[in-house]
């Protein structure tokens, strides 16, 4: 593919106004909350408060009998769903753990496990059924630490689950559900060769994607057995596919329409109300809305894993790495799927090694299944390799961006993953975080009892392609509708409509981006991998050439000449024979009618070419020693981005995934009581960073364009989530003496190592 | 579904009476920013919310240098924390109020609410206890005064009989060179709860301290007053040696708990941290004075 990006852009590279601004800044947008229908009931689920629970009986008929209550259902009330293996995009799902999780068979398996639901025809009077629902309980012993689930004579959650992967075939009880191993090289010989090996154990603590908007869903499931569903997600057709199999019933015959989504960043690419809120609806034949409190966001839906990381590096005098050796033990929650094989595909990636072996453990435990959290299991090792790297070159005498230098990828370095890397930009973007004014000022001096420290980090994420559908129309006023399948989690409809405009050389301003339910456009897989720019974007983009090759024709019709014969140019189409007759679009549209008709552009796309990412932050922190809280005074967030569609988007995203580092490396964590209990299970105690926590967060956009795609674009929406927790921790032991192996670095435990080193 | 009564009496007798008539069943209601939360979270289900807000004396906010300041109990920590006058005379109260929310929040907050909300990690409750608060209270029976160390009895319960409500706050005056300054430690920069909050009252004679109060916040069941950590620094300087030893008595005063916002020895460790800066910053106002 000829990669246009040495051409000029007109509308690519500008920040013209969001088309969905407007909507959303005046209140107008409907998120899925909005959504209300005549007869709407309102369902409600009554949750487990316990951890790890044999359930012996639901006894409902009191709650059904509450006036209001029109329906009252448990898991018995579900198809029994056999073991199995669905690809959703980048997941996989066993659909009858899904259905398990939807709501609890027999077993409990951790506190906020769904067990029962109500429909009532207000909410109140669904939130008093459930108190009225009788749950008989026998508890379990339970197991929430990673390790202590790893060990042999564990808690079992699973009785029929065996680890799959390099240990596959031993046939003994367990809570590994998988064993995936990584290497290349000689270990040994690597390790021989090492001037100097560091190796530390690291703990991350589960943490939650936090979007705003909580999960939601409404369910109409008519008398012909088709049925409707409202909801703010990531991926309307994993939801027309997951419902279908949830319920057995033909995926076709679910439309599911894509509400405006407050926040997903991972989380919302499963379904958790949807089949309840279906069945529920089956069931009353009136529609059903369920909407989730915060508090059960927190306890049932998916976060993404904490994490125990053993790693080992070894590097020579000249601060080359010679081998290099992680475990990575990652928390699925309760049932199999955390993403620790993304976590060692990518912790190495940034690097050119020879000799190396990476440990995935994939662990069930008593705590809600994760799901996808931005750039999932890359940010938790990133933490043990970026800051042993930064010990490593401080101990060597090395700048910590120079270590990064000598080992950085490149084109044509084999990825730990295996496939050699194509043109990337990770060497420009540390070059780039290296030549920015704020590594260039003097690092900041601690003053006033306050401890002051630069740090800096790096990582690495892929980027997503799968499928994708667009369809590009011309309105008969020159204007032209954007059609496709991706709901717009980061500025997508406007990265897609520019792309639209840039073909058509029409301007932003001119195209009607729309985000279309699943009978209205053609397979789209879900939002998420950092592919809806890059993959979505190519459909746009042939789906405008398509609406070009039309254009060409209709002008050819009217001008009796060859299409060969016209051009088109800037939204003009001319003729090079017949007198040179040229016609703007919006004069063309009218003649469609005797033209050959209608103009629509239309392209499916699986792309190839994918673009990874790369990004290098550097971090001035301010800390009280005495109290251990850490102020971050400065951050500068640089990432190779291919090429910014949207640039004021593409920062948008940078500064939103370092917002989200930042919170998970100083005070985010999912805090269990002794009876394995979530305990904050709200905003005030689940401690997000708010904006008086954050500085403006400075971005650098690196332009290294991504070969396998027309116009360069790279994926670029979560690699800025990796390298915070680790730059933070680099800037704290830059300042304090200490290096912290624990997430979040929370004041107590940066105060009490602070107290340690001074012997106290 | 609860049936839910609502009245905004326009005197103390008729909320006295209002209150007398529901019983258990009777909460009053100054902003509602904590009550609400609870009723919607299922925490408090009252069948009477009596609105305080229209009632005179709860709403005074007076000052003279006899009586110090009469501070009714609904007024909103908005009003408080703008006046020139507590701004002078009670810089820790005025620091405590300030905390309590955002703006918004602080529009409807008052520091009575937030005192009978029981809470112990409430901010306004170790400052006017280092402040030597008297909580006014009146019911069927008249009315009484009980201390501001007092008033609190354990989370979420205070000394107020079903009947009783408090009226008003009377804060002595500061007397010649003394000031006040409240701290909190919260693990971000705003919309937290206090990990540990201290209070320190602090009057001074040239160098010598004659009277000290610390307040804390969020270290026991209820907020306390940690007398013996103020009465050593009577008759003393206030130098590092005897403001480290009143911190060290008032660690010995806390007995907290372990939970999600800290740890029992980080918040031990915190009192010492905020007893040390909040006395060396009271003192530095009472010798501007």
């Amino acid at each position: 593919m000829e990669a246009q990006h040495e051409h000029q852009f007109k509308v690519i590279g500008t920040r013209p106004i969001r088309h969905d601004g407007v909507d959303k800044v005046t209140g107008r947008a409907r998120y899925g909350a909005d959504i209300t229908l005549p007869g709407l009931l309102h369902g409600k689920v009554l949750r487990s408060p316990r951890p790890h629970a044999r359930i012996k009986s639901i006894e409902t008929s009191e709650a059904q009998a509450l006036p209001g209550v029109k329906a009252v259902v448990t898991g018995a009330d579900f198809p029994e769903i056999e073991p199995g293996m669905l690809q959703i995009g980048e997941n996989f799902v066993n659909p009858r753990h899904l259905a398990a999780n939807i709501m609890a068979r027999d077993k409990v398996l951790y506190d906020g496990h769904a067990v029962a639901a109500v429909a009532a025809t207000s909410p109140h009077v669904a939130e008093e059924a459930l108190k009225l629902i009788r749950v008989e309980y026998e508890p379990l012993p339970f197991v929430q630490n990673v390790l202590e689930a790893m060990r042999d004579n564990a808690v079992i959650l699973h009785p029929d689950l065996r680890t799959a992967g390099v240990d596959a075939g031993d046939d003994t009880e367990t809570n590994i559900a998988n064993h995936i191993q990584f290497s290349r090289g000689d270990l040994a010989a690597g390790f021989a060769a090492a001037e100097m090996v560091i190796e530390r154990e690291f703990d991350t603590s589960m943490v939650h994607q936090g979007y705003i908007e909580p999960h939601n869903a409404v369910a109409q499931y008519n008398q012909d057995d088709k049925a409707t569903v409202w909801v703010s997600t990531q991926g309307p057709f994993a939801v027309r596919e997951l419902c279908g199999t949830m319920l057995q019933i033909n995926p076709g015959d679910i439309k599911v329409v894509p509400a405006e989504i407050g926040g997903g960043f991972g989380g919302k690419t499963t379904v958790y109300l949807e089949p309840v809120a279906l069945l529920l609806s089956k069931l009353t034949g009136r529609p059903v809305k369920m909407v989730m409190s915060r508090s059960e966001v927190l306890r049932a839906t998916g976060p993404t894993p904490g994490s125990h990381i053993r790693a080992k590096i070894g590097v020579n005098l000249e601060g080359k790495i010679t081998a290099a050796e992680l475990q990575l033990s990652f928390e699925a929650g309760a049932f199999p799927g955390s993403p620790v094989a993304a976590g060692c595909m990518t912790v190495l990636a940034p690097y050119d090694l020879e000799n190396f072996q990476i440990d995935g453990y994939d662990v069930v435990l008593n705590k809600p299944k994760t799901c996808a959290y931005r750039a999932p299991g890359a940010t938790n090792p990133a933490l043990a390799a970026e800051t042993i790297l930064d010990e490593m070159a401080e101990r060597l005498g090395l700048d910590p961006l120079e270590i990064r230098r000598i080992n950085g990828a490149k084109e044509g370095t084999a990825q730990p993953a295996g496939p050699q890397f194509k043109r990337i930009g990770y060497l420009e973007t540390v070059e780039a975080i290296h030549n920015s004014e704020h590594y260039q000022s003097p690092p900041p001096q601690s003053a006033n009892g306050k401890l002051r420290g630069r740090g800096v980090a790096t990582g690495f994420w892929f980027n997503a392609a799968f499928q994708s559908s667009a369809t590009v129309s011309i309105n008969t006023d020159g204007s032209a509708n954007v059609v496709t399948g991706s709901p717009d989690i980061g500025g997508s409809r406007a990265s897609c409509a520019m792309i639209a405009a840039e073909v058509l050389g029409l301007r932003s301003e001119d195209m009607h981006p729309v985000v279309a339910d699943t009978e209205s456009i053609g397979h789209t897989d879900t939002t998420g991998g950092s592919r809806v720019t890059f993959a979505t974007g190519l459909a746009v983009y042939e789906a405008a050439q398509d609406a070009v090759g039309q254009l060409k024709q209709r002008a050819a019709t009217v001008w009796k000449v060859k299409p060969e014969d016209v051009t088109y140019q800037d939204g003009v189409l001319s003729c090079l024979t017949n007198g040179h007759e040229s016609l703007s679009l919006k004069e063309i549209a009218p003649k469609f009618p005797r033209a050959g008709g209608p103009v629509m552009g239309r392209a499916s796309v699986r792309p190839r070419g994918v673009g990874p990412a790369f990004a290098a932050h550097v971090v001035d922190v301010e800390i009280d020693p005495e109290t251990g809280k850490v102020d971050i005074l400065r951050y500068t967030a640089a990432q190779d981005v291919g090429k910014a569609v949207h640039p004021s988007y593409v920062e948008g995203q940078i500064q939103g995934g370092v917002a989200q580092g930042v919170g998970w490396a100083l005070n985010e964590e999912y805090f269990y009581a002794e009876d394995g209990t979530m305990r904050n299970t709200g905003f005030l105690d689940y401690r997000m960073p708010t904006c008086l926590d954050l500085p403006m967060i400075e971005t650098i956009l690196v332009e290294v364009a991504n070969p396998g795609h027309p116009i360069g674009i790279r994926g670029v929406g979560e690699v800025p989530i990796i390298p915070p927790p680790a730059a933070i921790a680099n800037a704290i032991y830059r300042a304090t003496g200490v290096r912290m192996t624990e997430l979040p670095m929370s004041p107590a435990r940066v105060a009490k190592a602070i107290l340690e080193k001074n012997g106290a | 579904m609860h049936e839910l009564n609502y009245e905004a009496p326009t005197s103390l007798d008729q909320a006295i009476s209002v209150l007398a008539a529901a019983g258990e069943n009777g909460r009053m209601l100054a902003g509602g920013t904590d009550l609400i939360i609870q009723m919607r979270a299922g925490v408090r289900q009252p069948g009477q919310v009596i609105d305080a807000k229209k009632i005179p004396e709860l709403q005074a906010l007076s000052f003279d240098a006899q009586n110090g300041l009469q501070l009714g109990a609904a007024r909103a920590c908005c009003d408080i924390i703008a006046d020139a006058t507590v701004q002078q005379h009670y810089p820790g109260l005025v620091e405590a109020a300030g905390l309590i929310g955002s703006d918004q929040i602080l529009a409807r907050a008052s520091v009575g609410g937030n005192v009978c909300n029981g809470s112990p990690a409430a901010d306004t409750t170790p400052a006017l206890i280092a402040l030597g608060a008297v909580c006014h209270i009146a019911g069927p029976n008249g009315t009484r005064e009980v201390a501001a160390e007092d008033f609190v009895t354990a989370p979420g319960q205070t000394v107020l009989a079903p009947n009783e409500l408090l009226v008003a706050f009377q804060i002595p005056a500061p007397q010649g060179q003394a000031s006040d300054c409240y701290q909190r430690f919260i693990p971000r920069n705003e919309m937290d709860i206090a990990v540990v909050g201290v209070g320190s009252c602090v009057a001074l004679d040239g160098d010598t301290c004659t009277a000290a109060r610390i307040g804390l916040g969020a270290v026991a069941a209820r907020p306390l007053l940690a007398k013996e950590a103020g009465d050593s620094l009577v008759g003393k300087t206030l130098d590092d040696a005897a403001i480290e030893a009143a911190a060290q008595l008032a660690q010995q005063a806390a007995s907290p708990i372990s939970d999600m916002r800290g740890t029992a020895e980080f918040r031990t460790h915190l009192v010492g941290v905020l007893t040390r800066r909040t006395l060396k910053e009271a003192a530095a106002r009472a010798r501007a004075r």
